[in-house]
């Protein structure tokens, strides 16, 4: 298996892995935790795919663009994080609620 | 095989599977606090697959934005959860969803994998890209570096937006009003002596790397990062930043770095009728300028993301 192949794989497993946890998962935290993979996820496969050239330099802007992805997901992390503890300090957690108990009240 | 490429195959199976490994523990855990250390391992573990991967200038940022500065976002927040939660601090677990319906998304995601991996396997072995584009207009953009090039000559665009998102961001944490970071017990001697010798180093390696990004792996981000991480260890020792700083000095950083980039965009679209073309004679000391503005801004709206209020807070009272 060539290098850009074997890494766009592992880059779709972290996503899929991600995504999987975003959706399971019920505490803010692990939420914005899984988005944060599901991003590395998509900025392995990009510069994996990018690494196909011909000759021996990889290609520039994808390298770029996983930069300033890099830089906007963490920017995006801090808003959720501040979102999630004001969240925490009006309902008093920061977990989505039981809905299977609740209905059973 | 020969030797060399199977022992790289198998450090790349290595680091493949332990990155594989950690995501699933983080979430298999029921400890936060775990969780987040395990992220920032994760981090650590990317920054190597860049530097496998031919992406130096990736590696230099994950290791710096993705691990370090993510991790201390995620670990101050989290000890503010502790503060502000009523019950259930550290154990969160999953929804208790039903068997049936987790099987059911474990197959759907699976689908959606083997779509995605079928789509990847199909595509065509060697694909040129835009690296000899970028290659032959490199001695006209005035560094020699090609990602540096990409970011701030040729896609300086992306850039400029780029940087009005990070003020963006800091413009949301601080409308939200939540309370600063909790003092701490004061730094021992020994963290004070180490805080006191490493500030000035990382100053002088943020300084290097905006230098050495126009001919080698570095740059703008790079450098802002290194600031950020110099401001975090500072609040983390406990000195007194934004007592000492005034809240106006602090906006005139911050801002400095998008202003810069509209000015320059504003007078190439009046020079040079195209946004962010820089004449070709300049264009080396023009990236160095933007790029010297772009490492303050970025160094300081990442530490005052982490320090999550907004200093001028305290005024009004």
């Amino acid at each position: 298996m060539s290098q850009p192949v074997f890494y766009s794989t592992i880059g779709i497993g972290l996503f899929c892995i991600g995504l999987y946890a975003l959706i399971v998962q019920s505490h803010l935290l692990r939420r914005i935790l899984a988005i944060n993979i599901m991003g590395s996820g998509v900025f392995l496969l990009l510069v994996a795919l990018g690494g196909r050239g011909t000759t021996g330099i990889p290609d520039p802007v994808a390298h770029a663009m996983v930069i300033t992805g890099i830089v906007v997901a963490v920017s995006a992390t801090a808003l959720a994080l501040v979102i999630m503890l004001q969240l925490s300090q009006t309902s008093g957690r920061a977990q989505q609620p039981d809905k299977s108990q609740d209905s059973r009240h | 095989m020969d030797t060399v490429s199977l022992l790289l195959f198998s450090y790349d199976c290595l680091l493949a599977l332990s990155l594989l490994w950690i995501s699933w523990q983080i979430f298999a855990n029921a400890d936060l606090f775990r969780s987040i250390v395990l992220f920032i391992a994760f981090g650590l573990l990317m920054a190597l697959v860049w530097v496998r991967l031919d992406a130096p200038d990736i590696a230099l940022a994950e290791a710096a934005i993705g691990a370090g500065l993510t991790g201390a976002l995620l670990l101050s927040s989290l000890a503010r959860l502790d503060e502000t939660a009523m019950s259930g601090k550290n154990i969160s677990s999953g929804l208790p969803v039903r068997l049936t319906y987790r099987s059911l998304l474990t197959l759907v995601i699976m689908l959606v994998g083997g779509g995605l991996a079928y789509v990847i396997q199909s595509l065509p072995d060697e694909a040129e890209g835009l690296t000899a584009v970028v290659i032959e207009q490199l001695n006209n953009s005035g560094v020699s570096n090609p990602v540096t090039a990409v970011l701030l000559n040729f896609r300086g665009y992306d850039t400029l937006l780029e940087i009005m998102v990070l003020l963006l961001a800091l413009l949301g944490v601080w409308s939200l009003k939540i309370s600063p970071i909790s003092g701490g017990p004061p730094a021992g001697a020994m963290l004070d002596y180490l805080v006191r010798l490493l500030i000035p180093v990382l100053i002088l390696v943020a300084a290097y790397l905006l230098w050495v990004g126009a001919h080698a792996p570095g740059g703008a981000f790079q450098a802002g990062s290194v600031l950020a991480a110099a401001c975090v260890l500072l609040l983390l020792a406990g000195w007194n930043i934004p007592d000492s700083i005034s809240s106006n000095v602090l906006r005139i950083l911050v801002i400095l770095g998008p202003v810069t980039f509209v000015i320059t965009s504003l007078l190439s679209l009046y020079f040079n009728q195209h946004l962010l073309a820089y004449p070709a004679a300049y264009a080396g000391q023009l990236i160095l300028l933007l790029e010297a503005a772009a490492t303050l801004s970025i160094g300081f709206i990442l530490a005052a993301l982490f320090l999550g209020n907004d200093p001028s807070a305290g005024d009004s009272k």
